[in-house]
């Protein structure tokens, strides 16, 4: 189960398990987690928790909620998230692996799984989730923490490519985003795609495949280096790395 | 009574295990000849997902093109509705029945089940079946549109507003699908019918690729390389697998080339039928 961990001016005070489906903070005595100080409202946000997920939302607080720096009005919380209401602070701590069911691999977070039973919906009582019903494999019954959504991983370096012949000569172009096509559509086109570990160009379409530093190039990908010349459509051009 | 299909399609696919897991249980099949492309994407221990997913594929191509043996996909039939529907419908629904008498005779088969994507071409129209959160996306010009809503509890909160699209990719309750085959006894396939243009590029992909690629990425791969489809099928399966590949990515790939109509009219009809 996930977890607060409540602290201020980096002393912890308590930890709070998110074991239901609305855990409220507030300076009022009815919320679950009380913070008796002038800067909270008295209802000031609520943590909502479906299944694997827990979402922060303000109630429309004066001095509003925080989460790792950042004013947020709704905001699905991740592992080692850190929630400013007033001066305390709320580290979020999602659900650690349980302990001898071996170590759940990324592998199974990714898994697809069918839900079973009624769903969990906000304001109904939390229902125990009916996946042990089609769980037949190692998989376990608690999810640990994902790794971050994925991101477009680039190189460190951006490249460019400056034109060498032809009416565009001397003209740049910087390769920043992860494809880009060059050449005369329905001529000869060719694509230089930006991968974790370089640039690599593809011939795409054309009678004749692009020519880098002098040698024409198959149907494969390939990596291309600092101050590659590159000819295509009758124009060349070099790559390059910009900046150092 | 064919009527141009395998000229007036371009078809390709790709299938990966990924960068993280072992076995592949995504299974496609592509018969364009009677215009029928089919993806699935099994769960189940040990290897059954494979062998779930095959089936439903299996199953899908032998039951359509079986009842297009003997009846035309654009009439229409009692329900309305081209018989193409039926004939999506009628073979998922044994799909659905074969998996889930599997997964009861056999101890490790127990529980199994699969996604389900498939697309019927006929008549410049494709009837689009889907279970699940395999999905179809359809770039007409530049715009990249997600054709199928997934049978997942994130695309419920989605639909319900309890949480924004950006939001949904910090999920940890992604990939809970709330329908799939062989799961229950019988299961409904959602199934659409819609006009097709040339130029049309339709794309089936189990979440092994939407998870892991953007919108807007599969939008700028497909609009820039898809005058080499091949290319641009083994480069979705790339940029899967470069931000971390976490599950098994497939991908079917349908251009529409030209016309597909289906003669009209008893005479023509009866004419195609001797080729």
């Amino acid at each position: 189960m996930a977890k607060l961990i409540m602290s201020l001016d980096d002393a912890v005070i308590r930890e709070v398990p998110l074991d239901k489906e609305r855990v409220t903070i507030g300076r009022k005595a009815h919320n679950d987690i009380q913070v008796d100080n002038l800067a909270v409202s008295g209802e000031h946000a609520v943590i909502v928790t479906i299944l694997n997920d827990s979402f922060l939302e303000d109630l429309g607080s004066t001095n509003g909620t925080l989460v790792n720096g950042n004013p947020v009005k709704k905001h699905i919380l991740q592992n080692n998230d850190t929630i400013e209401v007033g001066k305390y602070k709320l580290k979020y701590v999602s659900d650690p692996p349980p302990a001898g069911a071996g170590k759940p691999s990324v592998a199974d977070f990714e898994k697809t799984m069918i839900l079973r039973g009624p769903r969990p919906a906000a304001g109904a009582a939390a229902p125990a989730p009916g996946l042990a019903d089609t769980q037949i494999n190692e998989a376990p019954a608690v999810v640990p923490p994902p790794p971050p959504p994925p991101a477009s991983r680039a190189p460190e370096k951006i490249a460019a490519v400056q034109i060498l012949t032809g009416p565009n000569a001397g003209k740049e172009l910087e390769l920043t985003k992860n494809l880009t096509t060059l050449g005369k559509p329905g001529v000869q086109v060719a694509v230089i795609t930006r991968r974790p570990h370089g640039y690599f160009i593809t011939h795409v379409e054309g009678a004749s495949f692009p020519v880098v530093n002098g040698k024409a190039l198959d149907a494969q990908a390939r990596q291309l280096n600092d101050h590659d010349v590159v000819e295509l459509a009758g124009v060349k051009m070099e790559f390059f790395f910009k900046g150092n | 009574m064919t009527t141009n299909l395998g000229a007036a399609l371009e078809v390709v696919t790709a299938t990966d295990p990924g960068m993280v897991r072992s076995h592949n249980e995504d299974s496609i099949a592509a018969e364009k000849e009677i215009g029928l492309v089919v993806l699935a994407d099994g769960m189940g221990g040990y290897n059954a997902g494979e062998v779930a997913s095959g089936i439903a594929v299996a199953m899908l191509a032998s039951e359509v093109r079986e009842a297009l043996a003997g009846q035309q996909p654009d009439a229409v039939d009692e329900s309305g509705a081209p018989r193409a529907v039926a004939m999506i419908r009628e073979s998922a629904a044994r799909a659905n029945a074969a998996i889930y008498q599997a997964a009861k005779s056999q101890p490790q088969y127990a529980g199994m089940g699969t996604t389900l994507v498939a697309a019927l071409f006929y008549d410049n129209q494709v009837a689009i079946g889907h279970i699940g959160d395999s999905r179809l996306y359809r770039l007409r010009g530049d715009d990249l549109e997600q054709i199928t809503r997934d049978h997942s509890l994130l695309q419920e909160q989605i639909d319900s507003g309890m949480i924004s699209k950006e939001q949904a990719r910090y999920s940890q309750n992604k990939n809970l699908v709330t329908r799939a085959v062989g799961i229950d006894p019988e299961v409904e396939t959602e199934i659409h019918t819609y006009d097709v243009q040339s130029g049309d590029i339709y794309l089936l992909c189990s979440d092994g690729l939407s998870d892991m690629v953007e919108d807007g990425e599969i939008q700028a791969t497909l609009s820039m390389l898809q005058s080499n489809l091949p290319l641009a099928a083994r480069q979705l399966v790339q940029m899967a697998n470069d931000n971390g590949g976490r599950d098994n990515i497939s991908v079917i790939l349908v251009r529409v080339l030209g016309d597909y109509a289906m003669p009209k009219g008893w005479f023509a009809r009866f004419k195609a039928w001797f080729g």
